[in-house]
């Protein structure tokens, strides 16, 4: 079990023509990603690594079966794109798309209220369950398969703890990095709720980041309906205030909301441990298993 | 983005806010000029984006010319908090009986743009938020709507703004949210949005960000961009090679590819004892020369004593992270600051081969290589 993707998910790609839609896609049906189809407007009829490509996502999800997407579709164009996937309709979209306009992922997030969809992103690595399959950029070499959940607002940083897991053996249920904009699809929440119900996801490592409040309403949900224990990691302890830490969401704010602190607390006070490195983090789910 | 005062004044008028007739000025004779032209009195403001200038010294009020040569003699050229200000704008003093405040935000836990209306204008805005929440009212909006007129008319009057000026408030917020809808607006704010005894509303200074991610399609606000660069030259440096940067005031110089890792690391130099000196990400995909291009920089902050490192390939591949730092490195008969690198993910055996180890510390973990650079800086400081 495993939680959004697993062997069955059928994926189209947006954008597949592009350098890093086309790359990416390669590398995704490598790992054993069951990608069915590409979409872009019009190269319809074309052929990327074995892939019939269609002009809508409507279509390559009507004549192929898909209900997922992964889009890799420039930052002026993500917004329309992430919209045509809600509205083919798709069970799953993940967009890996950096710099998208807040504005634009507003109007999103909006229709996301109307829809069934899942939208992962954007600004993220994607998702992956482990020997099964991956929708992004993330590499597959350094995740095994195994019972602990991942949920990550930055790429790196979920490698970096994917390979302090991997080294004492623990394998990975699902990966999802749920990207570092202030406006987001899938939350930690919406990650939590999910791996709680997996059964086969025994605990969850949450890495968060100064900014925003989506933590703080992690560690309330976590508190109130998590049996699976879960294993916190805040970056960003030591950022000055008011200053953007990369992602447009790592900012403290001048009136001190977005603190690493808050967080923390927030976190222990729900029972959750929080660890102070990506080392620590590993440790204390082996604890925990 | 953030805009300056007079930018964002000059984006007010145009929209049909009434702002203070003003003029920018570099040099005292320009101010004098300004001030007799406006009559006075007239207030001299230093344009840097720093909060709190008048408490800082960088806006002064003036009745004559005497004073206004005075004004512009101790604000141009000052330092504010940090900033060199080269420019003042010169405007007409408002005669207020009452100062409001108006804004535009987006609130990202909702998902949604926020209008905001409070009488408690004039004072920090996020102490008002902080002790009295209540004191200023939100209003939600749909993106898809925008700001109706009612609900600008609701928060103005759930403020309890005085009946006489709330259609004229109401009118200001409108217009406020069309210009932060219509210019891919971050934040929007008119603090104090001043009330005259005439029962009239003005702008009295102005604050407009702009999200980045949508310069774009917004070339107005684009030309801006060239004026309001940061006047840090480090930071200057990082824009022009597109890195993400922030400058800190420790010695341990860090550099690393994502955010969220980067960020990791600058935590962990502290928990280990060392300072961090700056936030620098090269971002995904990095080649040899962009590499090079991160080390030259931390290298010329002459705060930095040490550099670590750390890159976790995922696009960005250890062997072209080797090459840049080779490269970086080659051209130095003595390495100027010691470097400690840790290479993991994508290609990272192919790295560790390339590297020349006679440049740098190489070492596996993460915890390892910053406690290493953490040493380092400390005995170049001891």
């Amino acid at each position: 079990m495993s939680v959004f993707v697993d062997e069955g998910t059928r994926v189209v790609v947006q954008g597949i023509t592009g350098g890093e839609g086309k790359f990416h896609a390669g590398q995704m049906i490598e790992y054993g990603t069951n990608v069915v189809a590409g979409a872009v407007p019009g190269r319809g009829g074309q052929e990327v690594s074995g892939v019939p490509v269609y002009d809508t996502v409507e279509q390559a999800a009507r004549e192929e079966d898909a209900d997922a997407s992964v889009i890799f579709v420039p930052p002026a164009f993500a917004g329309d794109a992430i919209m045509e996937s809600l509205d083919s309709p798709l069970d799953l979209a993940v967009a890996i798309t950096e710099g998208v306009p807040t504005q634009d992922m507003a109007a999103v997030r909006k229709r996301l209220s109307e829809v069934d969809t899942n939208l992962i992103g954007p600004n993220c690595p994607g998702i992956i369950t482990p020997g099964e399959s991956k929708l992004g950029i993330l590499p597959g070499n350094i995740f095994s398969s195994g019972n602990v959940g991942l949920v990550s607002r930055s790429g790196t940083l979920t490698y970096q703890v994917v390979d302090n897991l991997t080294e004492r053996g623990l394998g990975q249920s699902t990966a999802i990095g749920i990207g570092g904009d202030p406006i987001i699809g899938t939350t930690f929440v919406d990650a939590l709720e999910a791996f709680e119900a997996d059964p086969d996801t025994h605990a969850v490592a949450m890495c968060g980041e100064i900014g925003g409040e989506d933590e703080e309403k992690a560690a309330e949900f976590i508190g109130a309906n998590m049996d699976t224990p879960v294993v916190g990691f805040i970056a960003g302890r030591t950022a000055p205030p008011g200053k953007r830490m990369g992602h447009a969401g790592a900012i403290v704010s001048g009136s001190g909301t977005g603190t690493a602190e808050s967080k923390i607390d927030a976190l222990n006070a729900a029972g959750a441990e929080v660890a102070e490195t990506p080392e620590q983090v590993a440790g204390a789910i082996e604890d925990l298993l | 983005m953030k805009l300056h005062e007079f930018q964002a004044k000059e984006l007010f008028a145009d929209a049909g806010i009434p702002t203070p007739d003003s003029q920018l000025a570099s040099t005292a004779d320009e101010v004098v000029d300004a001030a007799e032209e406006i009559g006075y009195p007239v207030a001299v403001k230093a344009q840097v984006q720093v909060g709190g200038r008048g408490k800082a010294g960088g806006i002064e009020l003036v009745e004559t010319a005497d004073e206004a040569r005075a004004a512009a003699d101790s604000i141009i050229g000052m330092d504010l908090k940090g900033i060199h200000v080269d420019r003042v704008l010169v405007e007409e003093a408002v005669d207020f009986v009452n100062e409001l405040y108006v804004g535009v935000t987006m609130d990202r836990g909702e998902g949604k743009p926020v209008a905001m209306v409070s009488t408690r204008g004039g004072v920090n805005i996020e102490e008002v938020a902080e002790e009295d929440p209540d004191a200023i009212v939100r209003e939600h909006v749909d993106p898809a709507f925008g700001l109706h007129p009612y609900q600008a008319r609701k928060a103005v009057f759930e403020a309890g703004v005085d009946r006489e000026i709330a259609t004229d408030v109401a009118s200001v917020l409108q217009t406020l949210y069309q210009l932060w809808d219509d210019n891919d607006g971050a934040d929007a704010e008119i603090n104090p949005l001043m009330v005259t005894s005439d029962d009239d509303v003005i702008a009295a200074d102005a604050v407009f960000n702009v999200d980045e991610d949508a310069l774009f399609r917004q070339p107005r606000i684009a030309e801006y961009e060239e004026e309001t660069k940061s006047d840090d030259p480090l930071e200057q440096k990082a824009d022009e090679y597109g890195f993400d940067y922030v400058r800190l005031d420790g010695n341990v110089g860090i550099i690393g590819n994502g955010a969220g890792l980067v960020m990791t690391t600058l935590d962990l130099v502290d928990h280990y004892g060392g300072t961090p000196a700056n936030f620098l990400d090269v971002g995904g995909g990095a080649k040899a020369e962009r590499i090079a291009n991160a080390l030259d920089m931390v290298f010329s902050d002459e705060n930095v004593d040490a550099v670590v490192f750390n890159i976790f390939g995922g696009i960005t591949r250890g062997d072209e992270v080797a090459r840049g730092i080779n490269e970086a490195l080659g051209q130095f008969d003595e390495i100027p600051k010691p470097v400690v690198v840790r290479l993991a993910g994508t290609n990272w055996e192919e790295g560790m081969e390339i590297l020349d180890e006679s440049l740098v510390t190489v070492e596996q973990t993460l915890e390892d290589a910053v406690q290493r650079s953490v040493e380092y800086a400390q005995e170049v400081e001891a």
